[in-house]
């Protein structure tokens, strides 16, 4: 045969399944369907459309003055004059030696607490204002300062250091023809490298050649996406030919595109004899990858040191706010307002008695508006009217500095920190097949997860396990569908060179299928051979043969990125079809045997919109033929249906009840080619391929050329299994009052039928069906709510709402309608239905539809949004959901990189949501109510002293004691009940899902809340400020020892306060609430027993009074009262669910099922018992 | 925490089990019980009370005469700051006032001003503790303005304000015309004897400016015995204070007559201040003053009564504990 065979120009990553990429208007056949995420949008964007600019760019044809140009070999005129390019030393470090002070301090400034802290302290160095001592001012900006920048230079001492041994690796490099080591630092762009097997690469190569003849090398990407599986990589046939020659090679020239940080994505062209091929993201391979099952590759440098796509990917997290810091904010603002208003009103009283005192002034002992010891006589500190005003006001605003709660954002993200770490410890969000533990990407979004009332989840491989497996076929109108499991011994296999190869993975065997299969006479034996052969043909899998502990049987696993096309493979192997080899121009098919050899000629990549592939074969009987494989919509436009109707009829009720079933279905057909029609096709491709603009349209319109008049082999039924526990946890979830939507690409009937094995979909819903093309959907969508208005109504006049089961709807809706709807005023009505509806079930949408959806409802409502996914298709929803989770399964990582946390299962989600979401919205609003209660408590008194002092600011409380307010004296016991305590149990928790209302209705924190917290701290402050006050008045007592009492009493008081509002007393409790009061007292006391300080032994006298204490009590007691009264009288006439499911828990009506309860979400790990 | 760093598949990642990080760490939890609401607010009634009680009758055996004598010991009314600040003037004020019931000894005698910031701003800060103790820094006297240093540069001690505004105003105390002894030893704390006012260190260069603010000190005695100054020094928390004058060691019996000769020095006048002088006794509430009695007796009070409502609800608008179908989702709506 003389046909010279045309590479595929790159590896494909078809994917049957939901279709995953974007609809763009001028990018529509990308070698490529994944597309990078996480790096190139970080920001969250727009509904519609807004992103296409930002992942288009790698698509585009090369301009030259965008393009970088690589003399193969030939580094110095690469990197001459106009380009340099970066070298290949990283530098992951931030910092050296000389710039560590200036920039940690600048990077640590950026937070606005800093700023603030730093302003204050500022204004105290000035002598007019100086409040605190200096010391006292500086102390705990400087602390936290310290500390940070300590860790800092700790972790940037550790990324020098792994910086330094990855630049000095050693790895071979043409130089002066000969290849010799090298450090990884001093490769630059344009040298040609040598890679041996199971090394790493230093940098991003395109492939010149690789010890397989034919070009063939594997790399294994797991340190750049996560993912394990072998992926192909080519060098070009005509490099590959030069590959002896390496020592005098030259004057080739690479034209690619600039550095960028899609690693899914390269494209260039390469200028060699004269020739221009192009280059694909399969020619490349790039840095952190490395070498497998492959003996030497030989590349040339084209992205170096900072500029691969390793390093440009090493972006952060994401980074959310969550609305209770959004809320927080808003408080905040208040707060101010409140310092403003206190500042003020004690600077203007303070000009009102200068005023009234100002005949007085000059010989008041305790004034002195004069100093007399210098000659000339002057003033002494005094600056006028509106300068004392003005000054008076700045040092109240230094005194009065923690009515903003600048230590909540310290100890907030404390606890965030604690959050996270019980959430990844917790062992029943681990996943054991995939050992994957859940993971924390977005610190500071915790609490969101207990305020979600929609989940938009993606279905293949968030609801299902994405392990396909093939389960029936339709050959030629025939239904086959009686497979019965066998095991691998008696399954098929062949042998090789005196081994025996057998596929790894065994499917169902159907009888007569098998039988048939060996009768390659008959017709429908010929019929069934290309069948199979079309299954094991088209594709991109790559078999691999894996040792076994028998040295004469190996095992034969196929590596590909769809799981579908895995599925078929080791379904047609296992009737005796079996892939034993590929390389870059053939295929090894062993058919019950017989070794043969098909040449693959050319390939045309799955496509969105023609939703299906092609391969084109050289058989060993020299025909050519087109094998197509793709979803039923359009491979039944492209079916010649003149040749056997009643075929296609029963094909199609097959498939039908295919996808009933819930299977994920293909149709596959062929047609031969004749040689006239093929030269044809390939000077089409040859052209289309190398072609400099509209290179993927071409392709496009080729590979629609070819594909056509197909003869229909058949069909075939992949299950994909429900992961397990997935109707528990959407059961649970909808009892949690939360809306389920499940977005999928698969076809309606798919759609419904896994609606309904997932129990999404009920049988007492009523469903509406919305698949009209365009206009109609107004019409759709007017009836829909006509029947949601007759249903409500009747359910309303019948049983006075008591029945609000039965009116349940459930809407389904397809992409086009959603396409139309979404564009058109029709978007409000569908909110407003899809509201109403318990259910909503989107089919056959695409990955920006799926980003709309959320956007629909999070424009409208002010509702928390959660989306979860596994693939690149999602990534556009994970962003755009106020919380997205990634689930780190089967399709590769852009999913979870995009995520702000990630787990294995979606039955993670109940725990994730009704637990830890519950615990942590719970935990962290008490918190934020608490820590502004704790500080304007402490302002409060502080104001009011100031009224008794001239509106002076004077502090009675030393200054030490009132910096040590907020770090020593009440910071620890909020964090360690922000970090532990637990409002309900675990078992009680997901017993009642309902309980997580209390977090969707915001109940822990609100307005309501936030002026009760304020009406309650006024109360406290009165009492603790003014009993001691009255209780003093007339006395000898000194200001120092007022002040001990001052504090000890805010500080007792909260901390009780505190300790009233604990749910769970751990140990850990205990000691901080405690202990703080104890520290307290022994700081209080060291401070008392300084002598330079005016207040030398003040403690220590006051102590010994017996008014002392009888005032701490009183203080104590009289401000509880109040709030204690009205939580019982709450509790008592008014108690909500959290309150009453707390008290069953510990009376034990729910007891009985409560420490034993399996709930069938977790399939809860044997522990051997630790305790 | 945001990437994985497993390097090898064999290892599971499975969390180590333990009760803590599973969050399963024992724990009391407390419930407000009816009974333990009921509880507690009739311990309080029943702690408070009793306190209450005893606050007021502490505070109603002290007794206390209070005299002031600012507004009667000068003699013109229009210049008073004229009088009180010429140092020609005799400013003797003689006083009587009679005891209304027995008072045992120790007697104090305070005396009281009004109206005199002494936790103004620039007057408690205006001192240099350093320099009270330390010899060697006498002259560390920054803090002190604008008494720190004499016109002509030398350093004051003690300095500040606050020792140069020193309450000078001195009592002599007579009953039926024998002189009653005012002890004016340890009226200061021992602490500021022994350890804050140094017995080495000697008043220099003090209230020799052109204004003068208060007392003067005898350059002889070191600053460890000037415990008039001690006490004043101790700034009061309040615009009204009472500081120490001395004890009487001896009982006042019920309607003695009691004859006080005030020197009437110390300047009240330019800021309306008010003096007064107290003869006191003491107890363990501290001087004259119910407000603690009053307060615990209210506080008491109010918990008893609520402690009675409560029971009261409890007993009429009873309601199980914890009962599930209180549960909001399992009230059927009809009922509520």
């Amino acid at each position: 045969m003389s046909v010279d065979f045309v590479r595929s120009p790159s590896s494909s990553s078809y994917s049957i399944k939901e279709v995953s990429f974007r609809e763009g208007n001028d990018v529509i056949v990308n070698p490529v369907i994944r597309y990078d995420s996480s790096g190139s949008n970080p920001v969250r964007h727009g509904s519609r459309g807004a992103s296409s600019g930002g992942f288009g760019s790698s698509y585009k044809e090369i301009k030259d003055d965008d393009a970088r140009l690589v003399y193969v070999n030939d580094p110095l005129r690469t990197n001459e004059k106009r380009f340099r390019f970066a070298g290949n030393s990283i530098r992951t470090s931030k910092y050296s030696f000389l710039t560590f002070l200036p920039r940690n301090l600048f990077e640590q400034f950026h937070r606005i607490a800093y700023i603030y802290f730093l302003v204050i302290a500022i204004l105290n160095q000035l002598p007019q204002l100086a409040v605190f001592g200096r010391g006292a001012s500086i102390l705990p900006l400087a602390l936290v300062l310290f500390v940070t920048a300590v860790k800092d230079a700790y972790e940037d001492f550790r990324r020098h250091r792994s910086d330094r041994i990855e630049n000095n690796r050693v790895a071979s490099v043409l130089v002066n023809g000969e290849f010799g080591d090298k450090k990884w630092k001093d490769i630059c762009v344009g040298e040609v490298v040598k890679i041996s097997g199971n090394q790493t690469l230093p940098c991003d190569m395109v492939l010149l050649s690789t010890s397989d003849a034919t070009g063939v090398s594997y790399v294994q990407t797991t340190n750049l996406d996560g993912e394990s599986n072998l992926k192909t990589r080519y060098a070009k046939q005509e490099t590959q030919a030069k590959a002896s020659l390496w020592g005098e090679i030259g004057g080739m020239l690479i034209k690619c595109e600039k550095p960028n940080r899609n690693i899914y994505g390269f494209q260039a062209n390469m200028e060699i004899d004269g020739k221009s091929i192009s280059l694909g993201p399969s020619n490349i391979i790039l840095r952190g990858c490395e070498l497998k099952n492959t003996d030497w590759v030989i590349g040339v440098v084209v992205y170096a040191g900072k500029e691969t796509k390793a390093m440009l990917n090493n972006a952060g997290a994401p980074s959310k706010r969550s609305r209770l810091e959004k809320h927080m904010n808003k408080e905040i603002i208040i707060l101010s307002l409140f310092l403003v208003a206190l500042c003020t009103v004690v600077s203007i009283s303070h000009g009102v008695w200068l005023r009234q005192h100002r005949k007085e002034l000059y010989l008041m002992q305790f004034y002195r508006k004069y100093d007399y010891s210098e000659p000339e006589v002057e003033k002494y500190e005094y600056y006028g009217w509106g300068m004392e005003i003005f000054f008076v006001f700045l040092m109240s605003v230094i005194v009065f500095q923690v009515m903003i709660p600048i230590s909540l954002y310290i100890s907030v993200e404390l606890v965030r920190i604690g959050q996270a770490y019980f959430m990844i410890r917790d062992d029943r969000m681990f996943d054991k097949s995939t050992n994957s533990r859940f993971q924390c990407r977005a610190l500071n979004i915790n609490e969101d997860l207990g305020q979600i009332k929609y989940v938009f989840s993606d279905k293949t491989g968030t609801l299902t396990e994405n392990k396909m497996e093939f389960q029936c076929a339709s050959i030629g109108g025939v239904d086959y569908d009686n497979g019965k499991a066998i095991d691998t011994e008696t399954g098929y296999s062949a042998q090789v060179d005196g081994m025996v190869l057998r596929p790894k993975m065994m499917v169902k065997i159907d009888q007569d299928l098998l039988h048939l299969s060996k009768m390659k006479h008959t017709d429908e034996g010929k019929h069934l051979c290309d069948f199979l052969v079309a299954l094991a043909a088209c594709n991109t899998i790559v078999p691999l043969t894996v040792e076994t502990s028998d040295p004469a049987v190996k095992l034969i696993e196929y590596q590909g990125e769809s799981p579908d096309e895995q599925a078929l493979v080791y379904a047609a192997a296992s009737y005796g079809f079996m892939l034993v080899e590929r390389s870059s121009g053939h295929i090894v098919i062993d058919i019950q045997g017989e070794r043969q050899r098909f040449n693959v000629l050319g390939l045309h990549e799955f496509d969105s919109d023609r939703k299906r592939m092609s391969v084109i074969i050289g058989c060993p009987d020299q025909t050519v033929k087109v094998f197509v494989k793709g979803a039923d919509t359009t491979m039944f436009q492209v079916i010649d249906k003149s040749l056997n109707l009643n075929m296609v009829k029963a094909t199609e009720s097959h498939l039908h009840a295919y996808s009933s079933k819930g299977l994920r279905t293909l149709v596959i057909g062929m047609r031969e080619m004749s040689t006239s029609e093929f030269e044809q096709w390939q000077s089409s491709y040859d052209s289309a391929s190398t072609a400099l603009m509209g290179r993927a349209n071409l392709l496009r319109k080729v590979a629609s050329n070819v594909e056509n008049n197909l003869r229909l082999l058949g069909a075939s039924g992949i299950e994909d299994k429900l992961q397990q526990g997935v109707p528990e946890a959407i059961e649970s979830l909808r009892t949690a009052g939360i809306k389920v939507w499940v977005l999928t690409g698969d076809k309606q009937e798919t759609a419904i039928s896994i609606g309904y094995s997932s129990k999404l979909l009920t049988s007492q819903m009523t469903q509406i069906v919305i698949n009209n093309k365009s206009d109609s959907c107004r019409k759709s969508l007017d009836d829909a709510l006509q029947l949601y208005k007759k249903l409500s109504d009747v359910s309303n006049s019948n049983d006075s709402g008591n029945g609000a089961g039965t009116n349940q709807l459930a809407l389904i809706i397809d992409g086009t309608s959603l396409v139309y709807i979404l564009e058109t005023e029709l978007e409000e009505k569908l909110f407003e239905l899809s509201s109403k509806c318990t259910a909503v079930l989107c089919c056959r949408v695409a990955p920006l539809q799926k980003a709309g959806i959320v956007a629909l409802i999070k424009n409208r409502t002010d509702d928390m949004t959660l989306a979860i996914g596994d693939g690149a298709n999602d990534v556009s929803m994970i962003q755009k959901a106020d919380v997205g989770i990634g689930i780190s399964g089967q399709e590769g990582r852009q999913a979870v990189m995009a995520s702000d946390f990630s787990m294995g299962q979606f039955r993670f989600l109940v725990p994730l949501l009704l637990i830890h979401g519950h615990w942590n919205y719970q935990r962290i609003s008490y918190m934020i109510l608490y820590n502004f209660y704790r500080n304007v408590v402490l302002v409060f008194v502080l104001f009011w002293y100031a009224l008794f002092t001239g509106f002076t600011l004077t502090t009675a409380i030393t200054d030490w004691s009132s910096v040590l307010y907020t770090v020593i004296y009440t910071s620890l016991p909020t964090i360690v009940v922000g970090v532990l305590d637990k409002d309900l149990g675990r078992s009680t928790l997901l017993k009642y899902p309902q309980l997580y209302g209390a977090g969707q209705r915001g109940e822990s924190y609100n307005g309501n809340l936030f002026w009760f917290t304020i009406l309650d701290t006024l109360w406290q402050s009165i009492a603790v400020f003014f009993i001691p006050l009255i209780a003093y008045w007339d006395s000898t007592v000194g200001i120092s020892a007022l002040g001990d009492l001052w504090i000890l009493a805010v500080v007792i008081l909260v901390n009780v306060h505190l300790a009233m509002d604990v749910i769970r007393w751990y140990t850990i409790t205990h000691i901080a609430v405690w202990g703080s009061i104890l520290a307290t007292f022994i700081c209080v006391m060291v401070i008392d027993a300084l002598p330079f300080l005016p207040g030398y032994w003040a403690f220590f006298m006051i102590a010994k009074t017996k008014l002392f204490w009888v005032c701490l009590l009183g203080i104590v007691v009289s401000g509880l009262v109040p709030r204690f009264v009205v939580k019982v009288f709450v509790q008592h006439f008014k108690p909500d669910d959290i309150q009453i499911a707390r008290v069953a828990e510990k009376f034990g009506y729910l007891q009985g099922d409560a420490e034993t309860e399996m709930n069938p979400i977790f399939d809860l790990p044997q522990r051997t018992a630790t305790t | 925490m945001s990437s994985e760093d497993g390097p090898s598949k064999k290892v599971s990642r499975k969390p180590r089990y333990s009760r803590f990080t599973q969050q399963e760490l024992p724990a009391c939890k407390p419930i407000l019980t009816p009974a333990l609401v009921i509880g507690i607010l009739m311990c309080l009634g029943i702690i408070f009370i009793p306190i209450g009680l005893l606050a007021l009758s502490a505070s109603e055996n002290v007794v206390e005469v209070v005299d002031r004598y600012d507004d009667v010991c000068i003699p013109s009314t229009d210049q008073k700051v004229g009088f009180i600040k010429d140092p020609a003037t005799n400013k003797t004020c003689i006083r009587t006032f009679t005891i209304p019931k027995k008072m045992r000894k120790p007697v104090y005698v305070y005396y009281q001003l009004d109206n005199f910031y002494q936790n103004h701003r620039r007057y408690v800060k205006s001192r240099s503790d350093r320099q009270l103790w330390n010899p060697k820094a006498e002259s560390s006297t920054t803090p002190c303005d604008p008494e720190g240093q004499t016109g002509d540069g030398k350093p004051i001690v003690p300095c500040g304000l606050i020792a140069w505004s020193l309450f000078n105003d001195t009592y002599m105390l007579s009953k039926n015309d024998a002189a009653l002894q005012i002890n004016k030893k340890d009226i200061a704390w021992r602490s500021d004897r022994t350890h804050k006012f140094g017995s080495n260190i000697y008043p220099k260069n003090f209230q020799n400016g052109t204004l003068i603010g208060g007392g003067k000190l005898d350059e002889s005695i070191p600053l460890s015995q000037q415990e008039d100054l001690m006490v004043w020094m101790r700034t009061s928390a309040l615009p009204t204070f009472r500081k120490l004058y001395g004890r009487i060691e001896t009982d006042l019996e019920a309607n003695e007559k009691i004859t006080v000769t005030i020197q009437n020095n110390y300047n009240t006048y330019s800021f309306n201040g008010k003096k007064k002088l107290v003869i006191s006794t003491a107890t363990w509430i501290g001087g004259k003053n119910d407000f603690i009695g009053k307060m615990y007796m209210a506080v008491g009070g109010t918990s008893i009564v609520l402690g009675v409502i409560f029971s009261l609800l409890y007993v009429f608008k009873p309601r199980p504990l914890g009962d599930p179908s209180y549960l909001s989702w399992n009230k059927s709506p009809t009922l509520d």
